[in-house]
């Protein structure tokens, strides 16, 4: 394949230098190129949930469609870039993203929203569990105040530490912050990983820990935390990222599908638009991932084996 | 055995002075500059507490980051229709892409048993025969991991991008040591490019020539080819002028002079290059799984997300296999270069090269062994037992040393700071190195990032001086002891090899996300070069000279510290300086762990489309700092002024 391709490359560039310049998508695999029907492009970013949707529709692609299943590891934004170029045909578990749906959906037109996965997404402060058996007023923000000193920690410069998460999530934190007067500091794990660590330590060490954190997420399969209540949402509260008070929205998760891959309607795009499951279904598929130490290809072939019922409709 | 010669270590081709050279220069030291250092300090104290401000914060919105936002904003808009890309980007793009698959096509098409074979050969002919075992061993190994095919995808990577900086670099290095404007454009240019921060240009790699492969190579090459050019100047440069002037007497034009004379005598050096070449190469590659690169990088991002600190061991010690491989036999290949290769067994090993390529053996056929789980158990053991210690010790810096630092930094009105750096250049470092310092220094402020910039300076100064008092403790008690210094050579190996990623989490654990867990990972990375540059500096001590200071009756401590480190202060400022620009290369990596400041902005600015012009000047920011660290030290390293 690949001497073949290195060929074709070869000739490619001496035909563009014939006529003309040479395009962004010059050179990459945009023709079906393996497997009896193609390849189809999934993007995978960096979150496990997100591995576990991507695991389970490649494993049907291959095996029940026969197409070859290409996976990208990116981060989001650079995913949905991918949409222009033709490098990414599909995102499987996207998180609102309204500046980027009007980027790439409605001003560039390369990409289309192909409908829920069925998943409810919730973002919000957490604490660990053993701190809500012993304040178990903590959970409501009126309170976070009076507790503050117990979160104090070398990086919160004598106020309350609130962790913040990886830095390609949505948030409000540091808005959240000052317009709810709260004595905390922000301050930024950078990365999933790290948040993940901190809470796990957190639990293991009884260390008093605020955090950003999300479900559907596999670390809820080991140990428990306990959101804070926010001031609740209300549509349009949000709107002004600056002047953000209230809690986070709950989030219905949608699939992305380049405009290309959605207008040639192949049977890889149908069962991608058709698939829909629960939070249930996922954090099983994550925590066979994270937990018992399986593969994606693994996992998501136990999955299917067990649930015909649920992905039979998706392939029609 | 070699050890891995530090990667910076030969920047600008800056030699460790001789002891006599330091010895005379240290006579030469004038009195007076001790004066004005106590007033310039007196004065500056006095002016920061008159002028002493509440720290400015960050709006998020300056004239830089929106103008970086705009070129990004025209590169998508015209990536298929401007000149640039259609004659210019793409066509590189193209290029890179046929390399690639080409590379990829010749190591995957010998498959297992071939490519072990070839490796085996190659080390065998090149650097004989121990090192043709240990590339024998450390490739069955990959099998033995089962990451045969991840380990290949990264050697591709890696060829490939070597191939491409020699290709690049070579020449220009050549040019740079022969014409001297050349060199004089060059070496700023190679600065900024080692100093800027690798995760600062994968997001503008991606915008100009998209995700994949191409784009990693690309990245990789402008990591590593600075390496290559200096030191194929540093070798050229060296060659004895009585060899040229002989040849010339004899006739010989310019271009037979540098085909017959120059290059063939800069022949080692050219190895050493190539050989560093791919130390650097090896350490990006890693990072490129970020856009989509093939290879273990990937295997230790996915691991890094599903918190399993051993399986992401397994994928780094791949690496420091590979990076220990490749630099035994590039290293021994330099020391052997003189004696002519033989034919004859270059000829016996292709045959059975060529044979081990039919050989029906897969990569897994091998037994198979992961150190994943007993490495998972002893992290999760030191993770649970080592808490309150390293928590009281995060703390008491915390609180010691990193916030009154930070505190006078951010407080600091930034033209004090300016005035300072300029004043204090001037005096250590003369003033043509103040000149580049100070509007260095100024031009954190213009990026808009004066808060941040000043909170991971103080960060970094914090890694600097633990970086030198452990990394000088070492050498020192490394110089005095053979045996030690034979035992922790892999050690330092792996440390400078392993890539940071794997041990970020038992570091998050123990230090919880803050800025002293960035320190400790900084720590880490620059400690090993310090070491070596110290035990060597220690080490090339004349004898003659430790042998007198003896017999005058000097004891063990006073040979210490009156004869020996005085001696190799040469060395000692040289590890200094390479410990400056290892710490700023983990600044970044620092962000991923909660150390906040620039590392974090660069960090945000690759995953937020908002955030990409702060990130990219984030990133320049970081430069900036470099430069001024390393002007502001140079004086310290060459007392005679300014070394360009």
């Amino acid at each position: 394949m690949r001497t073949l391709r290195t060929a074709a490359t070869a000739a490619l560039i001496a035909s563009l230098a014939a006529c003309g310049g040479a395009t962004s998508g010059a050179g990459e695999e945009s023709e079906p190129s393996a497997g009896p029907k193609g390849t189809v492009n999934l993007a995978i970013n960096p979150w496990v949930g997100y591995e576990a949707n991507a695991a389970v529709i490649a494993h049907l692609l291959e095996k029940e469609l026969g197409y070859t299943v290409e996976k990208k590891e990116l981060k989001e934004e650079i995913a949905w870039q991918g949409f222009e170029t033709g490098e990414v045909d599909a995102i499987v578990e996207n998180w609102g993203h309204a500046d980027l749906k009007k980027t790439y959906i409605e001003q560039k037109k390369v990409a289309v929203d192909v409908g829920p996965t069925g998943n409810k997404g919730t973002i919000g402060w957490y604490v660990p569990q053993w701190m809500v058996d012993e304040h178990p007023d903590i959970t409501d923000w009126n309170n976070l105040n009076k507790y503050a000193a117990l979160f104090k920690t070398s990086e919160s410069k004598g106020k309350g530490q609130f962790l913040a998460g990886d830095p390609s999530f949505v948030t409000n934190d540091a808005a959240l912050v000052k317009n709810l007067k709260l004595d905390y500091t922000v301050v930024y794990s950078g990365s999933e990983a790290a948040i993940i660590k901190a809470a796990q330590q957190a639990s293991a060490q009884k260390k008093p820990l605020l955090f950003y954190f999300y479900e559907p997420q596999w670390l809820f399969a080991k140990e428990k935390y306990v959101r804070v209540k926010l001031p609740a949402y209300k549509t349009g509260c949000d709107a002004d990222p600056k002047k953000v008070a209230c809690d986070y929205p709950d989030y219905v998760l949608d699939k992305i599908a380049s405009k290309k891959f959605a207008d040639a309607n192949s049977t890889a795009y149908q069962l991608i638009k058709n698939f829909t499951w629960t939070n249930d279904d996922q954090n099983l598929v994550s925590d066979y991932i994270t937990n018992q130490g399986m593969t994606p290809e693994k996992a998501a072939e136990k999955w299917a084996a067990e649930h015909e019922a649920t992905w039979k409709p998706w392939i029609r | 055995m070699t050890a891995t010669v530090p990667p910076p270590a030969l920047r600008s081709g800056r030699v460790t002075p001789t002891a006599g050279e330091v010895a005379a220069v240290g006579r030469r030291r004038r009195p007076w500059r001790r004066l004005w250092a106590v007033v310039l300090g007196v004065v500056t104290v006095a002016a920061y507490v008159v002028f002493r401000t509440e720290g400015a914060t960050e709006d998020g919105d300056a004239a830089a980051f929106r103008f970086f936002d705009g070129v990004r904003d025209w590169v998508d808009a015209n990536r298929d229709s401007s000149p640039v890309f259609l004659y210019g980007i793409n066509y590189v793009r193209l290029g890179v892409r046929l390399l690639v698959d080409a590379v990829q096509a010749a190591l995957s098409g010998l498959g297992f048993a071939g490519l072990v074979a070839a490796i085996t050969g190659l080390g065998v002919v090149l650097a004989g025969w121990r090192t043709g075992l240990l590339a024998l061993g450390g490739f069955l190994a990959f099998a033995v991991l089962g990451l045969w095919e991840q380990s290949v995808d990264t050697l591709v990577l890696t060829v490939s991008a070597v191939l491409l900086s020699v290709a690049i670099g070579v020449p220009l290095g050549v040019l740079a040591a022969r014409v001297r404007w050349v060199g004089a454009a060059l070496r700023p240019v190679l600065d900024v490019m080692q100093i800027l921060p690798t995760f600062a240009y994968l997001a503008p790699m991606t915008l100009l020539f998209l995700i994949g492969e191409p784009a990693a190579v690309i990245a990789t090459m402008i990591y590593a080819v600075p390496a290559t050019i200096r030191i194929t100047a540093l070798g050229i440069g060296e060659v004895s002028p009585s060899a040229v002037e002989a040849a010339t007497a004899l006739g010989s034009t310019r271009w037979q002079l540098l085909r017959k004379v120059r290059l063939p005598m800069a022949r080692p050096t050219i190895v050493l290059a190539v050989n560093q070449t791919i130390m650097l190469a090896l350490s990006m590659v890693v990072i490129t799984a970020l856009i989509d690169a093939p290879g273990l990088g990937q295997n230790i991002v996915s691991a890094l997300q599903r918190v399993n600190v051993g399986a992401a061991f397994d994928a780094g010690l791949a690496i420091v296999i590979l990076a220990v491989v490749l630099d035994r036999i590039t290293t021994n290949a330099a020391r052997r270069v003189r004696r002519s290769l033989s034919i004859r067994g270059g000829i016996g090993v292709g045959i059975a090269v060529v044979a081990a390529a039919f050989i029906p053996l897969g990569s897994a056929d091998l037994p198979a062994y992961s150190f994943a789980a007993p490495v998972n158990d002893a992290v999760g053991w030191i993770e649970l037992h080592w808490y309150d210690v390293t928590e009281g010790l995060k703390n008491g810096i915390s609180a010691g040393v990193l916030d009154p630092l930070e505190t006078v930094l951010v407080t600091s009105p930034w033209w004090l700071f300016v005035a300072a750096v300029a004043a204090f250049g001037t005096l250590i470092s003369g003033w043509r190195a103040a000149a580049v310092a100070a509007p260095a220094a100024a031009g954190l402020a213009g990026l808009g990032l004066w808060q941040h910039s000043m909170q991971t300076l103080a960060t970094v100064l914090v890694a600097i001086v633990l970086t030198m008092l452990i990394g000088v403790a070492t050498g020192v008690v490394c110089a005095r002891h053979d045996r030690l210094a034979t035992a922790l050579r892999p050690v330092l190996d792996a440390a400078q090899t392993m890539p940071s990623f794997v041990y970020l989490l038992p570091a998050v654990a123990l230090f919880g996300a803050s800025r002293f867990t960035a320190i400790v990972a900084a720590v880490i990375f620059a400690v090993p070069p310090v070491v070596r540059l110290v035990e060597r500096g220690l080490r090339d001590v004349p004898p003659a000279v430790v042998e007198a200071a003896r017999s005058a009756g000097s004891t063990p401590r006073q040979l210490l510290w009156k004869v020996q480190l005085p001696m190799a202060r040469g060395g000692l400022l040289l590890a200094a300086n390479q410990g400056i620009v290892m710490v700023l290369a983990m600044v970044v990596v620092g962000g991923l762990v909660g150390a906040g400041a620039l590392g974090y902005d660069v960090v945000a600015g690759f995953s937020q489309r908002e955030l990409f012009g702060q990130g990219l000047a984030a990133g320049l920011a970081i430069v900036l700092l470099g430069i001024v660290l390393d002007r502001l030290t140079q004086g310290f390293h060459d007392s005679k002024g300014p070394r360009r």
